[in-house]
């Protein structure tokens, strides 16, 4: 579609170079969506532990933020369910109530929306532990055992939907260490942290990410709902040198395809959980967040209108 | 044609791998489900919970009853513990439910798995109390009936039956629960003072027998035979009374007739 400029190796390593040359600062500055990551994660933990046991309220007798990922009720008027698993109840043959069905709407909206798979990256407590792995993982340089397709994730939620259907029990919900972790750290501890545990060691030792990228079936859920977010990873073509910096951090490399993206000018796979770690490591500034327009046309004048006052720079 | 043959039968040798792994996949994560589901029957639900099979297929264990619970004896089991994974319960010897007239544990089910149907808090079934009347103090002639005493539903779910001294036997005032009327709260529980609780709160899936359709209690019910043997209305006295004031009629026994 648009004259992308050939791939040049000298620029690339110019790239890399400049990427490595950066100063403290700019480093500092580089992790600001993982901190502002861990801020959101343990800030959702922390509003749930709060108004359980110090009994935080928004106002008097209104409690802040009620319940767990699973279901929640915030300032005690806004309910929120999670889709999935609101989905899965109602696959077991129970016929949920208003209030949940309303908060699942919420959610679902929110994430079809806007977020995409954010959920994972933003809100998920065992993404602290699988970024953990993976970043120790690279530090001590594991070596890969097998591969596994990353589709498998989307057989399992498949399978997560017919077990439901035959075992008459919310197949994910019953086994689910994002829930089990939760729930523990809100409500009391038990064996779950165990489960943690052996994410973390399967994250470290036998899969690179493991969980969040192969098995999750709550992962692949949201990656089928973040087709149509609006809030995306912008790709510029012409600034780009192929330097391939993005895809080493990136959890999820398979969404950073390059050619596919200069295709659509951004990041368009629902895989994508908007963690915001290839932007900040771009040298070159070539992947930045921002909303993807409502109307596709739009967006397409919007792009050719961009091409063209980048040919008139380049060519000036 | 053999390359396209032995393609085939990759492809058919693929696809067999393929559900011969979900097969056994999916029989292992059932047979974990249904063991996590299953295991206890021991649980106490909060008041308006669904029958146990039902409960564990709406509850979405996020805890606001817990909450939402003014007394906080609500739990929710971790991973690992003897009862399913994630509900709420309570332990009726160290937290009884209070009985809230309100109900805000059930109001606070965003899912029905505690049901709203439940609109008197006496109409909860939680669980039944069951005596153990060799333990019992009262059954060992001493006045105890604290149990009694301290339910909610005194003379309704918990009722005093007396036993009168005999020789060599003590005067025994004895605990009755019916189950007509009783919620499972677990107050009798809580307050027991033998070591061990003698009266505690079971599901009453546990607990409770059924006579079964096919015995007729005719004496409970208006058959043709039953209506046949009804004493028909008292009809007015027909006979004036004698002199010296005695009714007349029926007191045939005393009067030497027949």
């Amino acid at each position: 579609m648009s004259n992308q400029p050939a791939f040049n190796k000298a620029d690339a390593l110019a790239s890399v170079e400049k990427l490595h040359s950066r100063g403290f600062a700019a480093n500092l500055w580089s992790w600001r969506y993982i901190l502002l990551r861990r801020i959101s994660q343990f800030g959702i933990l922390l509003l749930f532990f709060g108004t359980a046991h110090w009994s935080w309220q928004a106002a008097k007798d209104v409690p802040l933020l009620i319940g767990n990922l699973s279901a929640s009720k915030f300032i005690g008027l806004i309910p929120l369910t999670d889709p999935f698993a609101a989905l899965q109840i109602f696959l077991t043959g129970h016929v949920l109530q208003r209030e949940s069905l309303i908060g699942a709407a919420i959610v679902l909206g929110i994430y079809l929306l806007i977020g995409g798979r954010m959920f994972c990256a933003w809100a998920c407590p065992v993404n602290v532990v699988t970024d953990a792995a993976g970043w120790l993982r690279e530090r001590i340089g594991v070596q890969p055992i097998f591969h596994l397709p990353r589709t498998l994730r989307y057989f399992i939620l498949l399978a997560t939907l017919v077990i439901t259907v035959i075992s008459g029990l919310a197949a994910f919900e019953w086994v689910s260490p994002i829930g089990m972790a939760h729930r523990e750290i809100i409500f009391g501890l038990g064996m779950g942290f165990t489960a943690l545990l052996a994410i973390f060691l399967f994250d470290l030792l036998i899969l690179k990410h493991g969980w969040c990228g192969h098995l999750c079936p709550l992962g692949a859920f949201y990656s089928l709902i973040g087709k149509t977010a609006l809030l995306r990873v912008r790709f510029d073509t012409h600034t780009c040198t192929h330097c391939g910096e993005c895809a080493k951090v990136c959890p999820e490399p398979q969404v950073l395809n390059l050619k596919k993206l200069d295709e659509r000018g951004l990041v368009f796979s629902g895989e994508c959980s908007n963690c915001g770690r290839c932007s900040p490591i771009c040298p070159e500034g070539s992947l930045k967040f921002d909303f993807k327009p409502l109307i596709r046309s739009h967006n397409t004048q919007a792009r050719v209108r961009a091409d063209a006052i980048a040919v008139q720079r380049r060519t000036r | 044609m053999t390359q396209i043959d032995s393609k085939r039968r990759d492809f058919l040798v693929k696809m067999a791998q393929g559900a011969a792994l979900a097969g056994t996949g999916g029989l292992l994560w059932d047979y974990i489900l249904r063991n996590e589901a299953r295991a206890a029957p021991y649980a106490l639900r909060p008041p308006g919970a669904l029958a146990e099979d039902d409960f564990n297929a709406a509850c979405i264990k996020c805890g606001q009853c817990v909450v939402d619970c003014p007394p906080k004896i609500l739990h929710l089991e971790p991973a690992g513990g003897a009862l399913p994974i994630g509900t709420p319960f309570f332990d009726a010897r160290t937290g009884p439910c209070i009985m809230c007239p309100d109900i805000p544990c059930m109001k606070a089910c965003p899912t029905g798995a505690l049901s709203p149907e439940l609109k008197k808090i006496e109409d909860a079934r939680m669980g039944l109390a069951v005596i153990d009347i060799e333990n019992c103090l009262s059954y060992k002639g001493l006045r105890c009936e604290i149990c009694h005493r301290e339910c909610p539903l005194k003379g309704k779910a918990i009722t005093l039956e007396t036993h009168p001294r005999q020789t060599s036997r003590h005067a025994l005032f004895i605990p009755l629960v019916h189950s007509d009327a009783c919620t499972g709260c677990g107050i009798c529980e809580k307050v027991c003072p033998t070591e061990i609780a003698a009266i505690r709160i079971l599901p009453h899936k546990l607990v409770q027998g059924k006579i079964g359709d096919h015995y007729r209690l005719g004496w409970t019910f208006d058959t043709q035979i039953t209506e046949d043997f009804k004493q028909a209305p008292q009809a007015a006295p027909s006979s004036t009374p004698e002199p010296g004031g005695k009714p007349g009629g029926l007191d045939y026994l005393n009067e030497g007739g027949l």
